[in-house]
């Protein structure tokens, strides 16, 4: 079974929609146990680092997560999950569960675009992802797909082996992590059409290991 | 880079569209399900729903029909129209959709705003303008005053103030519509949007006046827009999603180009 980590952070239903239109069972869930059994693990979220992270401890979630991931389940962050299995992030100056070791940083206001025009934040839109290497939740997706991304902050991982894409935006951010068994993107794939749903449909068949 | 977004808009009556939508191929054109699945494919970047169901008590049948479309497209879509209270809010999200967007209830009670911005979230909640030219005053000072009731009825609030105001009460996007630009087909109120889009951190997508691909290329440069809003234009044919990202691909503006 699929597990989607449950911490009232929104978004769940349509991350579970999405799983359900590829033909994936799956659970919502906040329960300790449930997680710890669960084959896989979608760690979604919309909302704030600090209160997130607050209801992650509440509920034991933060202990299930890093068990999981030393156990070698396939797990996927998604947008601010992806920010919470950092370090820390400077969004409520927050301590966050720090599977891959750096930082989440807000954009920085006067970034500018190629017309010289000044960037909003939060980053919203779509916008392409440059991989630095092949990776099997990313087989089938083409080089030119682009994705939904809704943000004001980003990772900032201090090893570059973590980094597996890129993504302009005044800056070039990582907007997707890996560490073994975990893959973590900054986009909502559940809201990136079919390349989006690509990726979901691979984490569903991935072992949690580096290479298909 | 960021791309700029393309966003068809689609009124929806009683769970059904309201204008006679001619098109090709299998599409019930009386079906907004089904033309949220065509333009899907088609390659929107983007969904807009306005619901003008007149009465409140058939509000469930939208509720049903956004369930629906959820279960159809991945993309993301918001719903306006009828939105007056963090509770239909919570209930339109729930049913599946990415943003809701107010308009009317905002210039009523501004605090809707932030009050669904610290439920949900500032992306989900999407101010909706309307906007038209008159003289500029002491009371309305940029010359573009906000209308409510389709046009109606003026408020005597500064649309660039708004703008501001709609900002710093959490909400996450501006959907800017001209209603002296509205239904003409001459093209999108640049001015206004340059206007607004240059002054406020948050994204604009323009509504209002789109008839050829020129106007959409006029409104994504120099009138600073982030998106923008198209109806008739491809509602009943005259253009593809896929004509108008080609145009614009080719004009030197980014454009999501596979789906």
């Amino acid at each position: 079974m699929i597990a989607i980590i449950d911490y009232k952070a929104g978004n769940l239903t349509s991350v579970q929609r999405a799983l359900q239109s590829l033909g994936w069972e799956s659970v919502i869930t906040r329960d300790v146990s449930e997680v710890i059994e669960a084959e896989r693990i979608i760690f979604p979220g919309v909302g704030a680092a600090g209160q997130a992270m607050a209801d992650l401890k509440k509920l034991g979630l933060d202990q299930a997560l890093i068990k999981s991931y030393h156990e070698g389940k396939p797990i996927l962050g998604i947008c601010l999950g992806t920010q919470i299995i950092m370090k820390w992030s400077e969004e409520n100056d927050t301590q966050c569960l720090g599977l891959i070791q750096g930082e989440v940083r807000r954009f920085q206001d006067g970034l500018s675009d190629e017309r010289d025009r000044k960037l909003k934040v939060p980053h919203m839109g779509w916008n392409g992802v440059t991989l630095k290497t092949q990776h099997p939740l990313f087989e089938g997706v083409g080089p030119e797909s682009e994705f939904y991304f809704v943000h004001a902050y980003y990772p900032v991982s201090e090893s570059p082996d973590t980094v597996l894409g890129e993504t302009d935006y005044g800056i070039r951010f990582a907007s997707v992590l890996n560490s073994k068994n975990l893959v973590a993107v900054q986009f909502h794939l559940e809201k990136s059409g079919r390349p989006g749903l690509k990726i979901l449909s691979n984490f569903c068949q991935w072992s949690g290991t580096d290479h298909a | 880079m960021l791309s700029k977004r393309i966003i068809p808009c689609l009124d929806v009556r009683d769970g059904k569209l309201t204008k006679g939508i001619k098109f090709k191929g299998n599409v019930d054109i009386g079906d907004p399900v089904d033309m949220a699945a065509f333009y899907y494919e088609e390659g929107a970047d983007e969904l807009v729903f306005y619901d003008i169901t007149a009465s409140s008590d058939r509000r469930d049948i939208m509720i049903e029909t956004v369930r629906k479309v959820a279960e159809k497209i991945f993309i993301p879509f918001s719903v306006g129209g009828g939105i007056r209270n963090v509770e239909d809010m919570r209930r339109v999200l729930l049913a599946g959709a990415e943003k809701i967007s107010v308009n009317s209830a905002a210039i009523r009670e501004p605090d809707i705003i932030s009050k669904g911005a610290e439920a949900f979230g500032s992306q989900c909640v999407v101010l909706g303008m309307d906007v038209k030219k008159v003289s500029p005053s002491e009371k309305i000072p940029s010359g573009y005053e906000m209308v409510i009731d389709g046009g109606r009825t003026f408020v005597g609030v500064d649309a660039l103030a708004w703008a501001k105001r709609g900002e710093s009460l959490g909400a996450g996007e501006i959907c800017l519509n001209s209603i002296d630009a509205d239904g003409t087909k001459e093209g999108y109120e640049l001015a206004l949007n340059k206007l607004i889009a240059s002054s406020v951190n948050i994204p604009v997508i323009a509504s209002g006046g789109a008839g050829t691909i020129e106007h959409l290329f006029e409104v994504l440069t120099e009138g600073y827009a982030d998106a923008a809003l198209i109806a008739s234009m491809t509602h009943y044919g005259t253009y593809t999603i896929q004509q108008i990202k080609s145009y614009l691909h080719d004009k030197g503006i980014k454009v999501r180009s596979t789906w």
